[in-house]
Formats: C-alpha cells, sequence, structure tokens
C-alpha cells in the first residue's frame, strides 16, 4: 500500500533528474551561440575560420592555426594512445592471468583520476625541458602535447576496447581454435574484427578528450597561434585560446572567444555524433 | 498578538529613523578611471570605509584617460591613471599611490648581467633572434610572454615594445608562476613577469620598467578626501600595497 504511493514520487524524481541533465546541456548551448553567433555574423564564419592571424587586441581573429593545432594534437595523441590503449586491452582481455590483472589494471585506470593540471605540470618541469635538450627549440611542441595526451585518453581506449573484446562471444574464438588457428591468428583474424565497432568508439571517445583538454595543454604546447610546421613547433588549441584569454577579454575580443566556443562544440558534436554512429552500427551487425 | 504587532512597528520606525540620521552623516565620493589601479584602490578603499563608518567610497572603472577626464571635470572626486600624465594633460594635482615593477628575467645561469632598453625591445621584437648579438653565448633566444589581454602584456608593450608587436613565435604562457616556471628551466629564455614575483629560481635583467599608480584631483583635496588620501601613506595602507605586488612610494 505504502510503496504504490512511493512509487509515481521516485519515477517524477528520476525524470526531474532527466530533464535537468538535458535542460544543462540545452542551456549551454543556447548561451554559447548567443554570445558566439553575433561575432560569427559581423566578421564572417569563413574569415573567423580561415584567418590566420589572432591578435585580438589589434582588432584581427582568425582561428585557423588553432583549429589545426588541435586537430594535429588531438590525431598525435591518438597515435600514441591508440597503439598502447588497444595493445593494454588485448593483455588484459586475452593474456594476463587473473593476479596481474588485478594489479596492474587498477593502475591503468588511475590515470584517468589523476588531474589534468597535474600531467601539465610534470609535462612542464619535465617533458618539455627533456625534448629542449634532445632537440633544441623550446620544447614546447606539437610531440610534449602529443606524448602527454596520448597517456591521458590511455585509460579511455583502454577500458572501452577491453569491454568490446571482452564482449566477443566464446564461440567464436572456440570455433577459430577448433580450425586450427593459433592463439594470435584468433585474436587478429577474429577477436579484433569483432569488437572493431567497440575499439572504434573507444578511439572516438578518446578523440573527444584530447580535443576537450585544455589545462595540461596549455602548459606545455607554447601556445603559439602560428601554424605548426613540424613536431616540434609549438601550438595553440582551441581550448587553450579560450582558456588564455578570457580573464581579461572584454567587448569584441569576449565574443571572438565565444565564436571560438562555438566552433570547438561543432567539433565536439560531430565527434560524438560519429561515435553514437560506429555505436549503432555495431549493435545492428 | 496585537502588542507584538506594535513592537514590530515601533522597532521599524527606530531602526528607520536610525538609519536616516547615519544616512545624514555619510560623506559619498566617487574614485573612477584605470582598470589596473581599480583592483587596489577597492580593497584600500573596502579597508577604509571598514574604519570610517561615516565614509563611502564608490570606485569604477573606465581606463587612465576616463580617469584623467573625470578628475579634470570633477565627475569624480578622485581620477586614477596607471601611466604618466600626457604633457596636454598636466595641471592636475597628482599623487603616486604606487608603483607597478616589471622585471626582464633569464635563466640564473644566463652569463648577460645587464640589456638596454633597446636591446630588450629589439629581442621581444624579433629583431635580435640570437643570444651572441647581445653578447651572450651563441643561441637561439626563446622570448616567453604573458597571453593578449594581460595587464603585464599590456605594459609590458607600452613602456618597452612603444606599440610594436610582440615577435609572433614567442612562447605565451598564461600566468606569472607558468613564465617563471619555464624560464627557471630554458637557459635561453628570456621573459618579463611582475617585479614582485622575482626570486631566486631566475635572474632578473632589469627591474627598472615602471609604471607610476596616479590618483588625480582638479586641485589640491581637502576634508575627506584629503584624509583618504593621507591614510594611503599609512604603513596600513602600505602593507596592502606590498601584499599586491606593487611597490609603494617611500
Amino acid at each position: 500500500m505504502k510503496l504504490k504511493k512511493v512509487e509515481p514520487w521516485i519515477r517524477t524524481l528520476l525524470f526531474l533528474a532527466a530533464v535537468f541533465s538535458i535542460l544543462a546541456v540545452v542551456l549551454i548551448i543556447v548561451f554559447v551561440f548567443k554570445e558566439g553567433l553575433p561575432f560569427l555574423r559581423k566578421w564572417g564564419l569563413t574569415t573567423f575560420i580561415f584567418g590566420e592571424n589572432w591578435s585580438p587586441t589589434r582588432g584581427n581573429f582568425g582561428i585557423f592555426p588553432m583549429l589545426l593545432g588541435s586537430i594535429y594534437l588531438t590525431l598525435g595523441a591518438i597515435l600514441i594512445g591508440l597503439p598502447l590503449g588497444v595493445g593494454c586491452a588485448i593483455f588484459f582481455a586475452e593474456f594476463a592471468p587473473a593476479k596481474i590483472t588485478s594489479w596492474v589494471r587498477p593502475a591503468v585506470e588511475v590515470l584517468a583520476a589523476i588531474p589534468s593540471v597535474i600531467y601539465g605540470f610534470l609535462g612542464l618541469l619535465v617533458l618539455v625541458p627533456w625534448l629542449r635538450q634532445l632537440y633544441g627549440g623550446t620544447g614546447f611542441s606539437l610531440l610534449a602535447g602529443s606524448l602527454v595526451l596520448g597517456i591521458m585518453i590511455l585509460p579511455t581506449v583502454m577500458t572501452v576496447s577491453e569491454d568490446a573484446i571482452r564482449a566477443v562471444p566464446l564461440s567464436y574464438k572456440e570455433g577459430s581454435l577448433a580450425l586450427g588457428a593459433t592463439r594470435w591468428q584468433t585474436i587478429s583474424k577474429i577477436t579484433l574484427p569483432a569488437a572493431q565497432s567497440g575499439i572504434v568508439a573507444s578511439v572516438v571517445l578518446g578523440m573527444g578528450r584530447a580535443l576537450g583538454e585544455t589545462m595540461a595543454v596549455i602548459m606545455i604546447t607554447g601556445n603559439v597561434a602560428q601554424v605548426p610546421t613540424s613536431l616540434l613547433s609549438p601550438l595553440r588549441t582551441l581550448t587553450g585560446n579560450i582558456a588564455l584569454e578570457m580573464g581579461y577579454a572584454a567587448g569584441q575580443h569576449q565574443q571572438a572567444l565565444f565564436a571560438t566556443g562555438v566552433i570547438l562544440f561543432i567539433l565536439i558534436f560531430v565527434l560524438t555524433s560519429l561515435a553514437n554512429l560506429v555505436r549503432w552500427k555495431g549493435a545492428t551487425h | 498578538m496585537r502588542n507584538f504587532g506594535l513592537t514590530c512597528l515601533a522597532l521599524v520606525i527606530i531602526l528607520g529613523f536610525g538609519f536616516l540620521i547615519a544616512e545624514a552623516k555619510v560623506t559619498t565620493f566617487t574614485i573612477a578611471g584605470s582598470t589596473s589601479v581599480q583592483p587596489i584602490i577597492e580593497m584600500l578603499a573596502q579597508e577604509y570605509m571598514a574604519q570610517h563608518s561615516q565614509i563611502r567610497i564608490n570606485v569604477q572603472g573606465g581606463g587612465s584617460s576616463a580617469g584623467v577626464k573625470a578628475a579634470a571635470t570633477g565627475t569624480a572626486e578622485i581620477g586614477m591613471a596607471s601611466r604618466q600624465l600626457h604633457p596636454e594633460e598636466k595641471g592636475l594635482w597628482e599623487f603616486t599611490l604606487a608603483y607597478d615593477g616589471i622585471a626582464v628575467i633569464v635563466h640564473p645561469t644566463n652569463p648577460i648581467t645587464n640589456l638596454t632598453t633597446e636591446q630588450i625591445h629589439d629581442i621581444f621584437s624579433g629583431a635580435i633572434t640570437d643570444w651572441s648579438q647581445v653578447g651572450g653565448k651563441p643561441g637561439p633566444i626563446n622570448v616567453i610572454t604573458r597571453e593578449e589581454g594581460s595587464g603585464t602584456r599590456a605594459a609590458f608593450e607600452e613602456l618597452v615594445l612603444k606599440k610594436k608587436p610582440i615577435v609572433a613565435k614567442a612562447i605565451v604562457q598564461g600566468s606569472t608562476g607558468a613564465v617563471k616556471a619555464t624560464i627557471a628551466h630554458d637557459p635561453s629564455s628570456i621573459g618579463y613577469i611582475s617585479l614582485a614575483a622575482a626570486d631566486q629560481t631566475i635572474k632578473i635583467l632589469k627591474d627598472d620598467i615602471k609604471r607610476p599608480f596616479l590618483l588625480l584631483c582638479t586641485a589640491r583635496p581637502t576634508g575627506a578626501v584629503a584624509n583618504f588620501i593621507e591614510w594611503l601613506r599609512t604603513s596600513e595602507a602600505m602593507d596592502i600595497i606590498t601584499a599586491e605586488g606593487l611597490v609603494p612610494v617611500k
């Protein structure tokens, strides 16, 4: 009797929780676009995206270097995070004895819990000086950013890939082994292709994380608003651009930063949609 | 119940009168101008108002030029400027609140001990790119700067670069601490920070780049305004100024 009375209330509460989280997303979208769109309309979308000169106090707003910076850095992070993450996932899912898994896996997962400012600080004090000694220049570079971001996305890539690999039905593997395939043949020819959609999803999630990362990136990439020309070039990302200059920006400068946010938002939206598409395709297979 | 209502009414009336009487005694004046001076003046005004309940100080921004204009026309009792006055602006009563110092810094192992303002100008604008050009060990100079919009950068650009842009390939760091940490680890770097933030992890090459924080009045002030300005020279006010990283006037 009592439970029947409570039940609808709990349902309403849960519904409100769902509504609240959706509302938060909608509010953020509305606010960022409201602040950024008027500037984009006035300044012109193409001059904003393809302009190569960013000097807001002199009235130049071009984010092409930052756009490329974000894309290069994300690709760099994936190049490092993908082989490491999928390698870890295969090891834990297929090879590692339970004892080792129970020790090593939490250690990798802890990587996800380390605040990004710590990564940035380590990068600034250890990695950047090290790269400077090895290759000269300033050390603030695409390479430094890729290395740090690659490690930061490692847990995301690893856990999602591992789940995908573990979800491959045992009968597939048994069939392959029964036909005389070796263990590695089974993994490379049967398990990984079967887990493909999950692995791709893990990469897209990792890319989203790399694209959105700000604090660590600001500290180790040098924030130079110029198109990077090599692995050792410093660069500035879209997120870094906003975070660096938000504090003092006013008027048109501030609007331009919101417009940067709009572009970033569109990039993230495309990536997330891609991840959902891949997952949905995988589910229908 | 009725008694309670009456008591409340009486209380409100008494309190109201009390506020009215207090209000009548309050002296209000306005300080307007430079947004660089604004934060420190706000802190000082807060402290002063806490000690003098009959004084109310309004602090407004607007920029140095607006501060000069406000003082000249009398729209504010005190104007704020974070630069020297231009010749055509002279004639106002000036009070130097403090100096905002900027230090040009390098790695402690850098053999160079002194640079002229012209050399610093050329390094930051990109005309000089190698340490050997200023008498140092041969090797490229890594220029470290602050982000656009930073007050330190604005002052440095105005005082040293004279409106010339900072070289585009300069590494940008978002805080004084990040600039310091970068230079402390890079033997071939050069940068600038607020003088108050300098410590032994870096070497100061030049510390005489200073801009004054000025308070301006139409004429020598009297009464409440004069009392406030007098208080700014007390050790109590000096402590607040020093704690904010500014160089007080002795």
